[in-house]
């Protein structure tokens, strides 16, 4: 189960973090490549969130080296996540209610223009970026506070491709998406795949992450407990390893089935 | 089990091309069916107008609503209230505090306060005067080493609140007393000291005015300048492919602001005329409003007063954010006070005292700035300023006591943070931030 090619866009190895008498992360091994697709699935509790935020900035972790195209750096803040080209999408989405969704789509990137801000051509690029999603937003003078959840979502996830990321990490985007909403969602993961992106994609969704994932790393309790590639396995597989019940009735019927499904 | 629904499900979401733009003749922000505010022109304008009132969305209804209300009451019980010459002094009265509401404005975005912009006029002003009268040092030096005094104060609060995490709340409340007393230790043993009326200071607080020709020119030349820059916005916006602001409701807008500025140019033009000071407090504003909504600085500060976390992970240096708007309100509350002592031509030990710190924050307020950050506008210093002067202004004019006005001022100051309230939670009942 090592990575084929030589040069993952990011890998972490040994990443620890601890809040307080909390170890959320213990000795973290985690690796993404361009135009990869790895999911990140665990239970509640299991480190993803903590593991997202070390990757995005907002938390420094106590221990382990992070090796960034190649070069091993320090991901001291949001800022030099995004500097670096970690583009992340939280699970709260992280919107500004009070700014209208160009406002939001270009927050902390603005273009400027004649040393002010650059409102036409933030309207017309945010336009381009939501055609280009399929997003159904009425207007992106409005501010954001009177969107609905998918479309708040979709806001989210446009935002986080303007700074042509290397790496765009997904925390449970479809959550709170209706059926085409999702069914676009994943259409968006595979095509950000398609363009060389590494894709980090968090999700408790089994069907979600089959449909999309190359590579599942399972974290449990803030450890590895398991890294597999999509199409050598199956979900009963992935949950076994996420709730740690390796042999449990459930598991042990769908090994009897798995040979039997193999040879209908 | 299949269904026969599903096949033409898959195909129709294959079909589906994300990246194909509907061929539409109507401009990209149209395009969306569910758009029901589409239609153009003055009708239209006026409907969504009026739509967002209703929701709540007030912007300056009210207090514009409230200032024709004051106006109307002391214009009946004292015709002398809208005499020229009665509102000539009320621009040079509201420029000290309004200057000081300015910065309050920028806190308040960030939904921070600070308590001690009176504290720190006063400062200022004590600076200014031992500076310019006992020392006397050169007009530039006196005023940009109090202004300085107003960026270290500023920097201090700020670095405070971002190292320790202090609330500005508690800060301000400690800066109030500390440069109540620094004040006082500046002004040394006398207490009081004039600044002589032939100053160039005292001259240009109260005695310097526009010539005529010169205000209706400014009165004119600003909407032009505001419809030209419009008008090419329009044809940068058709070019882009986006829908251009109606003419109609352009021109409208560019008259009618006219139409305003020439009523007061003539009115304040049969007394003395547009103060400079009072056209200083004016540029101000519009420079502060500017930078607010044209910047990437503004656009940071609406941003870290609206979600903290989310412009902290947009990567937005928020500490300095914090910093700068700490800076700009100290530094706003010194050039309040330079402005005050020049007017008053003399600073004491009661400077920057009494009511001076709660009408700044009032006048940001009533004007519009929500307590609870993110919303808000530069101008809402300007007109809350002025409905809190004309009060003043008005009681004064009828000889009330100081304890009535200060009653009055107070209701008056519950009553906007009471619509602030309202019309916040209105807003969230109809979806609007």
């Amino acid at each position: 189960m090592t990575t084929t090619s030589p040069a993952p866009v990011l890998s972490m190895t040994g990443v620890s973090k601890r809040f307080g008498a909390v170890q959320a992360l213990k000795d973290i091994e985690f690796s993404v490549e361009s135009g990869e697709v790895v999911a990140l699935v665990g239970d509640n509790g299991a480190g993803k969130s903590t593991l997202v935020k070390a990757i995005a900035g907002v938390y420094t972790p106590d221990d382990g080296q992070v090796v960034f195209d190649g070069s091993a750096v320090e991901i001291t803040s949001p800022a030099r996540a995004q500097e670096l080209g970690i583009a992340t999408v939280f699970q709260d989405l992280a919107l500004c209610d009070n700014l209208d969704v160009v406002g939001n789509l270009f927050l902390g990137s603005e273009v400027v223009r004649n040393r002010a801000l650059d409102e036409i051509t933030m309207e017309k690029e945010s336009w381009r970026l939501l055609r280009e999603l399929s997003a159904k937003i009425p207007s992106v003078r409005i501010p954001v506070a009177s969107l609905s959840g998918g479309q708040r979502q979709t806001v989210a996830i446009a935002r986080s491709l303007l700074g042509k990321p290397k790496v765009v990490m997904l925390d449970e985007p479809t959550a709170a998406l209706g059926v085409a909403q999702t069914a676009e969602v994943l259409n968006l993961v595979e095509r950000l795949r398609e363009n060389g992106l590494a894709v980090i994609l968090i999700s408790h969704n089994m069907s979600d992450v089959m449909a999309v994932a190359d590579r599942v790393v399972v974290l449990r309790l803030g450890r590895n407990n398991g890294e597999f590639r999509v199409a050598d396995t199956n979900v009963q597989e992935i949950i076994a390893a996420i709730t740690g019940a390796t042999t449990n009735a459930v598991s042990a019927r769908a090994a009897r089935k798995a040979p039997q499904e193999e040879q209908s | 089990m299949s269904t026969p629904e599903t096949p033409t499900t898959d195909a129709e979401l294959e079909g589906a091309d994300p990246t194909a733009v509907p061929a539409d003749a109507r401009p990209a922000d149209l395009q969306d069916e569910r758009l029901i505010a589409s239609s153009q022109g003055v009708g239209g304008w006026a409907s969504a107008t009026w739509g967002r009132l209703r929701s709540g969305d007030l912007g300056s209804a009210p207090v514009v609503i409230g200032l024709i209300l004051i106006w109307g009451v002391f214009y009946a019980l004292q015709p002398a209230f809208l005499s020229s010459r009665n509102l000539v002094n009320l621009t040079l009265q509201m420029v000290a505090v309004g200057t000081i509401s300015i910065g309050v404005v920028l806190v308040l975005l960030l939904g921070e306060i600070d308590l001690s912009i009176g504290s720190m006029a006063g400062l200022s002003a004590a600076i200014l005067a031992v500076l310019f009268v006992s020392k006397s040092a050169g007009v530039l030096v006196a005023v940009l080493v109090a202004l300085g005094a107003g960026a270290v104060v500023g920097l201090v609060y700020g670095f405070l609140y971002n190292r320790f995490g202090v609330p500005s709340f508690v800060i301000s409340l400690a800066g109030l007393l500390a440069l109540l007393g620094l004040q006082l230790r500046v002004l040394g043993s006398e207490g009081t000291i004039n600044i002589p009326f032939e100053s160039s200071l005292v001259r240009f607080a109260s005695q310097q005015f526009l010539p005529a020709w010169l205000a209706y020119t400014l009165a004119i030349l600003a909407p032009a300048v505001y419809a030209l820059s419009a008008i090419r916005r329009n044809s940068r916006r058709v070019e882009a492919g986006l829908s251009p602001t109606p003419m109609s409701q352009l021109l409208l807008r560019a008259v009618g602001l006219a139409a305003v500025l020439v009523v007061v140019v003539a009115v304040l033009n049969r007394d003395r005329g547009v103060s400079i000071m009072f056209l200083v407090f004016l540029v101000l504003v519009v420079i502060m409003d500017l930078a607010i909504r044209r910047t990437t600085w503004g656009r940071s500060v609406m941003a870290v007063g609206g979600n903290v976390e989310a412009a902290r992970r947009a990567g937005i240096n928020v500490k300095r954010i914090y910093l700068s708007v700490f800076t700009l309100c100290s530094t706003f509350a010194a050039l309040g006070g330079i402005f005050a002592a020049s007017r008053l031509a003399s600073s004491n030990q009661s400077s920057g005292g009494g009511d001076t710190n709660l009408n700044a924050i009032a006048a940001a307020v009533i004007g519009g700035t929500s307590l609870f950050g993110g919303r808000g506008s530069a101008y809402s210093a300007l007109l809350g300023i002025l409905v809190i002067q004309s009060i003043s202004n008005g009681l004064d004019l009828l000889s009330v006591e100081s304890n009535v006005k200060f009653m009055v001022t107070g209701a008056v100051l519950l009553l906007a943070v009471i619509i602030d309230s309202v019309s916040r939670r209105s807003r969230a009942a109809h979806g609007r931030a």
